[in-house]
């Protein structure tokens, strides 16, 4: 039985449409986060859950209630904003307390569960400290003390760690995912940071153009992408130019060079794309997996790791990919020719007219 | 190749360098400034104290400070005081409900536009054009007192209403009272953050409660700093009460030309006194609006 529902959520400001039917369903204790770049749509749609927008179309549903057209105050959401919006004019302590100040609760509770709060998020002894007093860090856990003060039915966090630098985020994202499990609060997260919304989430929405691309475990969602898209944005990818010998065997051709993947829909002679994840490629190796053999046109030493790219054939493509670091390792040299292996299970068959190159490796570098 | 402390300083005296040249060039530059204010604020500054304490023969005295609560002298500051709180308050609150409609009330932005640039010209309008302006407006054959007359049948001077009076002198000094306000808190009430407000909303505050607990609190060292300004702005002001009156309203200013330029009132001694005393109310605004949009820009950051 799902906890928070959104069926058919639509979003329109004129005649641009940021959200097109958006439908989900998260169960309760469930950490779901909507994860797609700039203007996706996954934080109008957050708005939405918050009563900061009202949906074009669609219901939204919380343990049963309908909300779609409650304001944000009959709620019962908690939100962590971007930017913390803390109240300067408050300390910590009051900041915590609003939630339940306004609900007219009595100061005993209000003061015992600011308490309670500030230890759970490990600051109890800055309650009289004002926010501009604060670390963006000891700030962002204070806003996440605030939207949970007064235990509401979802927890909504908007990219709440992007302001912060990247050792606090890792840590912070532990903690709140940490205090998220503890208290058992269905939670959505919003983020463009796919590290992010892979390490802290049960599921991850995968959004593009307000539309929603793929819904599932961060494991299924990295190893199983349903479309160019999603295999594109999450994780990198080496997209090699190839044409199917033999559908009904999975043989493809790669510049002369035949691998197999496990399962071929494109007709016979047709072009396709072949996807790779670079850790999945290993040097040299034997067996009955696909071996591909190219010339190294670069070494780069990154200390824990060295990332080795190799052009193979003329037209199809390169492979980046790293190793690990270790010191009898012999760096391999520019120039050389390498052979790689994968498994035919690895490859994941684009359409050929795909346009993912952007997000490839290669690109990256670039 | 990593960076050494070696490179780091060498940078630095890089970077350094440049800048201990600047600053001759800066201070040149605001030198006009410095001579500005020599000429016309420290030098008649110090003029006006050296005054304030010798009598009409130019030997010392403490007379004129004591001189300073005479009923003549009190009752202007009283009026100086009293008009200038009147205006103060109540452009302070015209301006920053109108300041407040137009930037957080979702009016179309060329209304703010409109109001800014009319709050630009209207702060500075002052002065022998202000009180003639209104003279032709509201003063006993002013337009629209003859427009009242001839149209609702009311002689507003009958009524009781008179521009010549001390109510009258507030009316004028409220069209440039208010623009001023709208200026100055404009930019506290930008730095008003939507997330904020949906803050506020999403904890379960209603309207009312943001403005309560949030937003109000927030906007009071603007808010007073704003009114302080304002009363400053008032308390100055001279020309427009003289050309409006007459000098039949004793402000604190008018009296203080009244003695130093001479009539049957001349001392320039209790004239330089009692503009000693107007510095210091000023500068007791001017001091108190600092502490206050201290305040303000240290939570608006």
């Amino acid at each position: 039985m799902s906890f928070l529902t959104l069926t058919g959520v639509q979003k329109h400001f004129g005649a641009f449409t940021a959200v097109e039917d958006f439908t989900l369903e998260a169960e309760k204790g469930e950490f779901v986060s909507f994860l797609g770049p700039s203007g996706c749509g996954k934080t109008t749609t957050l708005r939405m859950i918050a009563g900061f927008e009202l949906p074009s179309a669609g219901r939204i549903v919380i343990n049963d209630v309908d909300i779609t057209h409650r304001s944000p105050n009959q709620r019962n959401v908690g939100m962590v904003f971007q930017s913390y919006a803390l109240f300067p004019n408050m300390t910590v302590a009051e900041n915590i307390g609003f939630g339940l100040k306004v609900r007219k609760r009595p100061k005993e509770q209000v003061q015992k569960r600011v308490g309670e709060l500030l230890e759970l998020i490990h600051l109890p002894d800055r309650a009289g400290r004002y926010p501009y007093q604060l670390s963006g860090g000891q700030q962002q856990r204070v806003a996440l003390a605030r939207a949970l003060a007064f235990e509401p039915q979802v927890l909504l966090l908007d990219e709440p760690l992007s302001a912060l630098d990247a050792k606090i985020r890792v840590s912070l994202r532990n903690e709140i995912r940490a205090i998220q499990r503890q208290l058992g609060i269905t939670t959505v997260y919003v983020t463009h940071d796919q590290e992010e919304a892979l390490s802290l989430s049960d599921r991850v929405v995968v959004m593009n153009e307000g539309r929603i691309e793929q819904i599932g475990t961060p494991f299924e969602i990295y190893n199983f992408p349903t479309t160019a898209f999603v295999a594109s944005f999450v994780g990198t990818l080496n997209v090699l130019a190839a044409s199917v010998v033999d559908a009904a065997s999975g043989r493809l051709s790669v510049d002369g060079q035949e691998i197999r993947a496990a399962s071929v829909s494109a007709p016979n002679g047709s072009k396709v794309s072949v996807a790779l994840r670079p850790e999945i490629v290993t040097i040299g190796g034997e067996g009955d997996g696909n071996r591909l053999s190219g010339k190294i046109e670069d070494v780069t030493f990154l200390g824990s790791i060295v990332r080795i790219r190799v052009k193979v054939g003329e037209g199809a493509g390169r492979l980046s990919f790293d190793t690990f670091n270790n010191p009898s390792l012999i760096l391999p040299k520019i120039g050389d020719t390498l052979a790689l292996t994968f498994p035919p299970e690895a490859c994941l068959l684009l359409d050929a007219a795909a346009e993912i190159p952007a997000l490839s490796i290669d690109a990256d570098e670039a | 190749m990593p960076d050494t402390a070696a490179d780091g300083n060498k940078r630095g005296a890089r970077s350094a360098r440049p800048a201990q040249r600047r600053p001759l060039l800066a201070w040149l530059g605001v030198s006009p400034f410095f001579l500005f204010t020599l000429l016309f604020m420290f030098l008649p500054a110090g003029f006006l104290v050296v005054g304030s304490f010798l009598d009409q023969e130019g030997q010392p005295t403490l007379q004129n400070y004591a001189d300073l609560t005479t009923p003549i002298v009190a009752n202007a500051y009283a009026n100086s005081i009293e008009i200038s709180a009147i205006t103060a308050i109540g452009g302070g609150l015209f301006g920053f409900l109108l300041a407040a409609s137009v930037i957080l009330g979702g009016l179309p932005p060329f209304m703010r536009n409109a109001l800014m640039t009319f709050s630009g010209v209207a702060s500075n309008f002052a002065g022998v054009p202000l009180a003639l302006a209104f003279i032709y407006t509201l003063g006993n054959l002013g337009f629209l007192t003859a427009f009242i007359n001839n149209t609702f049948a009311t002689d507003i001077g009958q009524a009781g209403f008179s521009l010549y009076s001390k109510v009258g002198l507030e009316i004028v000094y409220m069209y440039f009272q208010f623009p001023l306000m709208v200026l100055i808190i404009a930019p506290a009430l930008d730095g008003l953050k939507r997330d904020w407000r949906e803050a506020a909303e999403n904890m379960g505050a209603t309207g009312f409660q943001y403005w309560r607990y949030v937003a109000f609190p927030i906007l009071l060292p603007s808010l007073m700093g704003a009114v302080i300004l304002l009363f400053g702005n008032a308390f100055g002001a001279q020309a427009t009460a003289f050309q409006l009156t007459g000098g039949t309203i004793p402000i604190a200013s008018i009296v203080i030309g009244a003695q130093i330029r001479g009539d049957v009132l001349h001392n320039t001694g209790l004239g330089f006194a009692m503009a000693m005393g107007m510095v210091v109310i000023m500068a007791m605004a001017i001091t108190g609006y600092s502490l206050l949009q201290r305040r303000s820009e240290r939570w608006l950051k």
